[in-house]
């Protein structure tokens, strides 16, 4: 049986389930004579909640990481919360109730306020409210949390999962999780991420499965139930090849991207949003070297605003926090379309109307994205590329436009911050020019994908063509060269951001040529690492 | 009385974490602080009735101070939050 879910985190999982039940707290309504005796046992309860939340902030944030444990700190700032106290304190002193029963349906009040939201993160905070009031409860019964009981690693099932639970169970006999409820924002849901278990939520779940064999697939968000022997044999097959990936992880985590000779290139990630970042950082990226802005301005109806421009790109610096990000300006047009642009209709849209042509033919669309990556340049090391560019004359039209947003953001008093600006080069007759060129920017990026496609006339989306498209093409390979030697002379660095990048049967040459920087997808960033050291 | 209008800039909004900073840093003070935001009303100092507020970024959400402290309360109050949120 298939169950179709929510992938949370990618990544396979063979074994047996085990359904996580909770202990339901029974808690029973009591009428109390003794206020004071109630409210004191309820202070104690409490205070030793709050008490262990911090030693489970301490052992996260050793664990796992700072960032995961703040939910735990913010949980201790919820039970010292007035109006969650108040409430306890006026249902045991005004209807004389015990103290289990106050703070159980304080919990659910709050609960259900959060559960009421719109906003799906301040949707997912009621499960942190049942969280804490279920410890405070647990204090005051003396019963224990539930624990997971198996002597092997297991797919864990279960309805929900909260925060604490989530980490207090052996993360060593986990091979999965898959859930009923919560959200890709839950914490559940970003732990699963940080601690790299494939996850998968929305499949109803039942606790009749407890024992039986399955296969989570955290790629495609699917669990299989009794799966027959020929699927398990091609999902054994999978796995082996990703623990083979986790091996090469472990095994090149931390170590340089340095030649047998000593030379080091930069490995960098190329990411289309901010939460490709995540995966960058999980594969030890040494910065971001294309930062796809396009996001920003795809599926939606109207342009985004700077304040929005802004949130994301400072977001993408701090997330980074110092390491280079490169930030390539709207690059819409071609393959990409957005209706509310109102562009007409071409004949030949890969070589129209598409990208830098777009921001220097309706500058109002430019402008507002400079001054958020200018604006945001303050919070850590952006640079900023232009794509398409062909001409001397375009570098130009850029610069005035640049000067002007600048000298527009200083006589508002917005703090903003200078930043490296370079261009994509990925025409042949960028490349051509690539002397000149290096002249008047900070770096190139040689995009091969449309470089490929320009020098060898081949329509990148008609698959007809595939025949004729050698990506390895002595024409392509010498105008790569040309630009990196050009950039050298110039006392530029050049990257390389297109799918050429994480061809490992080039490296070698791309390292003669003097390539300073390779741009991969997160995934593929160890492997060209291995390459490279194996370089000479 | 002090009264001041805020911006939220974070992009998640007044979420868990900030709005805890928000009402620890709020009882320093003895004025009441209350914050106001789409028809609902909630006491600065306390981090539920905050979240409640459901104020996500770009929210203008309206600060009152009242007593013997609302000047520099309203002052410090403001710096905090144009740092914080």
């Amino acid at each position: 049986m298939e169950c179709k879910g929510k992938k949370i985190f990618e990544g396979i999982a063979i074994g047996k389930i085990s359904y996580f039940s909770k202990k339901e707290q029974t808690v029973v309504r009591k009428h109390i004579t003794d206020k004071a005796a109630e409210k004191e046992r309820y202070g104690k309860a409490r205070d030793k909640a709050i008490h262990d939340l911090h030693e489970l902030y301490e052992t996260t944030k050793i664990e796992i990481g700072e960032a995961d444990a703040e939910i735990f700190d913010v949980h201790s700032m919820m039970l010292e919360d007035d109006d969650y106290n108040n409430s306890v304190y006026n249902m045991i002193d005004q209807q004389e109730l015990n103290a289990e029963y106050a703070v159980a349906t304080t919990g659910d009040n709050f609960a259900e306020t959060f559960a009421a939201m719109e906003d799906e993160y301040f949707k997912a905070r009621s499960v942190d409210v049942k969280d804490i009031s279920e410890r405070v409860i647990r204090n005051l019964t003396g019963e224990k949390a539930a624990v997971l009981c198996s002597d092997e690693p297991v797919i864990l099932a279960a309805d929900d999962l909260t925060p604490s639970e989530t980490v207090q169970l052996d993360k060593n006999k986990i091979l999965a999780f898959v859930t009923r409820k919560g959200s890709s924002n839950s914490h559940t849901a970003i732990l699963a991420r940080t601690m790299n278990i494939p996850a998968v939520i929305n499949i109803d779940v039942e606790e009749s499965w407890d024992g039986k064999m399955a296969i989570l697939d955290g790629d495609k968000g699917i669990l299989i139930l009794d799966p027959d022997p020929e699927t398990e044999e091609k999902y054994k097959i999978l796995l082996a090849g990703q623990q083979q990936k986790r091996e090469l992880l472990k095994e090149l985590r931390g170590k340089a991207n340095e030649t047998k000779s000593g030379r080091t290139i930069d490995v960098f990630a190329n990411v289309g949003n901010v939460t490709d970042i995540a995966g960058a950082l999980q594969n030890d990226a040494g910065g971001i070297g294309l930062f796809r802005s396009e996001f920003l301005y795809l599926e939606r109806d109207k342009f985004p605003t700077e304040s929005e421009q802004f949130a994301v790109y400072k977001k993408a610096a701090e997330l980074m926090a110092g390491k280079k990000v490169v930030i390539r300006t709207l690059d819409i047009g071609a393959d990409k379309k957005c209706d509310y642009f109102h562009l007409d209709q071409e004949d030949n849209p890969a070589l129209g109307f598409r990208a830098i042509r777009i921001c220097l033919k309706r500058p109002e669309i430019f402008r507002t994205q400079l001054r958020a990556l200018f604006r945001a340049a303050a919070y850590g090391n952006i640079q900023i590329m232009y794509p398409m560019i062909t001409s001397m004359s375009e570098i130009r039209q850029i610069r005035e436009i640049v000067k002007e947003v600048k000298e527009e953001l200083q006589a508002q008093g917005v703090p903003y911050k200078d930043a490296p600006e370079g261009i994509m080069i990925e025409t042949p007759a960028a490349a051509l020019i690539s002397d000149q060129l290096a002249k008047e920017v900070d770096f190139f990026s040689i995009g091969t994908n449309d470089l490929t496609q320009y020098t060898l006339a081949i329509d990148r989306q008609n698959p007809a063509l595939d025949d004729f498209c050698d990506t390895h093409h002595p024409a392509i390979l010498k105008l790569i060269e040309m630009t990196i030697k050009n950039s050298h002379e110039a006392g530029i660095w050049t990257g390389i951001c297109g799918e050429l990048g994480a061809d490992t049967s080039l490296t070698e040459t791309f390292i003669k040529m003097g390539v300073d920087e390779l741009s991969v997808a997160p995934p593929a960033i160890l492997k060209v690492r291995k390459a490279i050291r194996e370089c000479d | 009385m002090q009264n001041f209008e805020y911006k939220i800039t974070d992009e998640i909004g007044l979420h868990a974490r900030p709005a805890g900073l928000l009402a620890k840093f709020a009882k320093q003070f003895h004025s009441d602080i209350k914050m106001e935001y789409n028809g609902k009303s909630a006491s600065a100092k306390a981090l539920m009735g905050i979240m409640g507020l459901e104020a996500l970024r770009g929210a203008v959400v309206s600060v009152t101070v009242e007593g013997d402290d609302e000047l520099e309360a309203a002052k410090k109050l403001k710096e905090f939050m144009s740092e914080n949120l």
